[in-house]
């Protein structure tokens, strides 16, 4: 098969990458493993301070809503982080002090998401905090299987339901200002989390539950069908297991479930296979190194000197990347790769001007199609 | 690096790392509440039963075996074949006379055959429905398939001759379905093959897949299929130096990937030579064969990726084949599983679930109301056609009606 593309690696970066070529007439494919860290994703894009028009048209047009507020957003912790562009669901606050009376609203069974820890975080900000549980009949049959009653799970069965979510929690509010529920509305339907404010007298917040992120999942649907809306073939759970590279060209790459039918592009390839979750960097007891085509890592020759003992410190095996030229070219021993390009958290820390984690993602993939465009 | 070969476990399990990412994409796992779930069916329930068979839930029956979680997981663990893998070493209940009925789709074609009419009248009737419901749990909502009067390896030894002219060959995997069902699926595909330039022949004596008797825990009959189908695939791509098309994303998935996996029966010699024939007819277009088609073609089609095709990864070929043909409007459906998964939708215990799976994949094809949903799949087939009432077509029959 021929592309003009073949973007290897379905993540943000991945899929940014594929609707921007897509969108100017180009004929690319992703290849994915697996899913990738939109499923644990906050629902912030970090380290993206001021977002170009570009990058809010780019999701807008996608229909992920978005909405760029520079403040802190509440954690699953009941502590709260700096962040700015965020999925309209994510709340942006100017300052910590959300509101006076917290009512946290939690699903009866459902332990993926942390009232109490919420509720004492809050507490220590001098917030006053009560909790209590909705217990829908609808959710009681997902709690036969409680070890499996999950964030994703519980989304397909209350976003229809969110007029009795909102009924119950108005008859539950007393005197509060703020209500807190997890994050497990808008799945299929984006305009439930919206609904939902306008039917609660308070100011209703939305924090994250554990995995898989609801407004990560939904993100990643919602980019994933723009980009197959615009042309591009997306061949999810299949890996590229080796390249075919001849002076300094990549030719073609053989995946798992095409055998011998090799992919080809005849303009370039995109590398943006993420970090170590993903499998785009493999560590061992020796080295770390990229499995597809063995380009330059950065990284520290002394094991040791991998991780900071400080648990909650910075670990230096974060920044460890792929290097790559100005240009985003992979580095492989020494010399660029000519039409091989480099995006997403693969890159680590190489490559700091494009921000780190989904700031990142999104802008080295920008800064890649616009290269292969030639813009 | 060598570190490797010591460090990976049986179908993968110990990659994984809880991450959860699976049990967004089982569709059971959402309908049937009895269903623990891909993570802990499959890499969570092995480390349990590892220590102790004590710990084998046989809630695993409940998983359709559609490979989602398998396709989703970013680390390479063969969930499903956890599943499956588990059910095999650890469940002795001896299947039931209606499981035994419904996995042995070879043996009940080739009875029912010579007798089509009757079946399919009786199959047709509310009473013999109501009375399998009642005696076998087989649900009585279902349609059945039809049961076609002449075979299709009758057919095609009849043609034998005119297909050996051909100067290119290939084998034919045609399955029961085609076989028992509906030959004309295996003339299409004849009809588009021949117009390539290549003749299609049989296998000496193919058997049933098998994939039926996996899941309905009869894998020894299973393993004695594989042992059979392998040794005639050897002999068609070893001896002829021919590849072997199929028609069925299952019985595919079944050939390549269940014998070793599951069955444990080495095909390594074989398992590149069997193809998707859309896939067969892609490589050809791209090294310059060409097809002609009928100028005034029009077609809406709406197109299902079967979970195992998506599993092989393969879709890819028919949606090119479509997309290719002129006239035709295409549409992508989203990647969604139909519920039946076989033999596990006829099952009266399994009706609701099967139905509340296939319900997004069906209002989708309502809202588009296409002319004709193509699938690779022949139950899917059978349950997108009982559930929407649009007609489903293999990508390979739209190709040979669009042929000029
Ligand atoms: C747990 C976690 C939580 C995070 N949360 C946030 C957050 O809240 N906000 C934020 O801004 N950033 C977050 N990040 C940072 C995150 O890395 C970026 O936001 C961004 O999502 C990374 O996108 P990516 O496309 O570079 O990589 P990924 O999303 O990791 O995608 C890489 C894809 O490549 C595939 N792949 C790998 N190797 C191959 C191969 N050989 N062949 C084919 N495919 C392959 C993988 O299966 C995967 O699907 C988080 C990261 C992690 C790991
Ligand atoms: S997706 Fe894979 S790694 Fe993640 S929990 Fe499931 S099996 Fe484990
Ligand atoms: S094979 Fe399908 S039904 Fe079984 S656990 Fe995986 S996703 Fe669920």
């Amino acid at each position: 098969m021929k592309y003009d593309v073949v973007i290897i690696g379905g993540g943000l970066s991945g899929l940014v990458a594929g609707i921007t070529l897509q969108k100017a007439g180009k004929r690319t494919a992703i290849i994915s493993t697996g899913q990738n860290a939109l499923h644990f994703f906050s629902g912030t894009f970090e380290s993206l301070q001021e977002p170009s028009q570009r990058i809010k048209d780019l999701f807008l047009e996608a229909g992920v809503r978005v909405h760029y507020n520079p403040g802190v957003r509440l954690t699953p912790m009941g502590t709260f982080k700096e962040a700015a562009l965020s999925l309209e669901d994510i709340d942006l606050f100017p300052s910590e002090k959300i509101g006076k009376r917290v009512l946290i609203v939690n699903f009866q069974g459902y332990h993926d998401f942390f009232s109490s820890f919420l509720a004492e975080g809050l507490e220590k900000q001098g917030m006053q905090c009560r909790v209590r549980f909705l217990n829908l009949p609808e959710l009681e049959r997902l709690q036969q299987s409680p070890s499996e009653m999950r964030s994703v799970q519980i989304a397909r069965t209350v976003d229809p339901l969110w007029e009795k979510v909102v009924q119950e929690v108005r008859l539950l509010l007393k005197d509060e200002d703020t209500v807190i529920l997890p994050q497990v509305f808008g799945l299929a339907d984006t305009s439930v989390p919206g609904r939902i404010r306008q039917g609660i007298p308070a100011r209703v917040v939305f924090a994250g539950t554990l995995p898989p992120s609801v407004p990560g999942v939904r993100t990643q649907i919602l980019l994933r069908k723009r980009y197959q809306l615009l042309g591009g073939t997306y061949l999810m759970g299949d890996e590229v297991v080796r390249a075919h590279v001849h002076e300094g060209v990549v030719h073609s790459v053989a995946t798992k479930n095409l055998d011998s039918h090799y992919v080809e592009a005849s303009e370039a390839f995109i590398l943006s296979t993420g970090s170590y979750f993903s499998k785009g960097l493999v560590a061992n007891p020796f080295r770390v190194y990229e499995p597809v085509f063995g380009l330059d890592v950065e990284y520290k020759e002394d094991r040791n000197a991998w991780y900071n003992p400080s648990f909650a410190g910075d670990q230096p095996y974060m920044h460890f990347g792929v290097k790559a030229s100005a240009d985003l070219l992979a580095l492989k021993d020494g010399e660029p790769l000519q039409n091989l390009y480099v995006a997403g958290s693969v890159l680590g820390d190489t490559h700091p001007e494009f921000g780190s984690a989904a700031g990142q993602a999104i802008q080295s993939a920008l800064f890649v199609a616009d290269k292969i465009l030639g813009l | 690096m060598k570190l490797q070969e010591f460090t990976s476990s049986k179908h993968n399990f110990e990659e994984c790392m809880k991450c959860t990412v699976c049990t967004a994409y089982c569709p059971v796992l959402q309908a049937n509440p009895l269903y623990p779930g891909p993570k802990q069916a499959g890499p969570d329930g092995e480390r349990l039963r590892l220590k102790d068979p004590y710990f084998f839930n046989k809630a695993l029956k409940y998983c359709l075996n559609c490979k989602r979680c398998e396709v989703a997981c970013p680390s390479g663990v063969a969930v499903a074949d956890l599943i499956q893998a588990a059910r095999i070493r650890y469940d002795h209940t001896p299947p039931k006379l209606r499981d035994r009925m419904l996995a042995s789709t070879d043996f009940m074609g080739s009875l029912a055959r010579p007798f089509a009419p009757l079946v399919n009248f009786g199959t047709g009737l509310g009473i013999s429905k109501t009375l399998l419901d009642a005696t076998l749990k087989i649900d009585h909502r279902r349609s059945f398939p039809k049961y076609s009067g002449r075979s299709f390896e009758g057919w095609l030894k009849r043609h034998r001759k005119e297909q050996a002219a051909f100067p290119e060959q290939v084998a034919y995997y045609h399955g029961c379905y085609v076989n028992y069902n509906y030959p004309q699926l295996g003339k299409d595909l004849v009809k588009v093959l021949n117009a390539l330039g290549i003749g299609v022949q049989l296998l000496e004596k193919e058997k049933c897949c098998g994939i039926a008797l996996i899941t309905n825990g009869m894998s020894a009959t299973a393993k004695k299929h594989a042992d059979h189908n392998v040794a005639q695939l050897r002999q068609a791509v070893m001896d002829k130096g021919l590849k072997v098309v199929t028609t069925s994303s299952t019985c595919t998935l079944t050939l390549r990937d269940e014998y070793p996996n599951l069955l444990g029966v080495d095909n390594a010699d074989v398992r590149e030579s069997i193809l998707m024939a859309t896939r067969l007819i892609c490589e050809k277009l791209e090294q310059g064969a060409q097809l002609k088609f009928k100028a005034d073609y029009h077609k809406k089609i709406a197109y299902h990726v079967p979970c195992h095709l998506e599993r092989l990864g393969w879709g890819v070929f028919s949606e090119r084949l479509l997309r290719g043909i002129p006239g035709v409007e295409f549409y992508l459906l989203d990647s969604a599983c139909c519920g039946i998964s076989g033999t596990y939708g006829f099952k009266k215990e399994n009706y609701e679930t099967s139905q509340a799976i296939g319900e997004a994949l069906f209002s989708q094809i309502r809202a588009l109301s296409p002319d004709v949903v193509a699938c690779d799949c022949e139950t899917c087939k059978w349950q997108i056609e009982m559930s929407t009432g649009f007609q489903v077509m293999n990508p390979i029959s739209i190709l040979a009606e669009a042929l000029e």
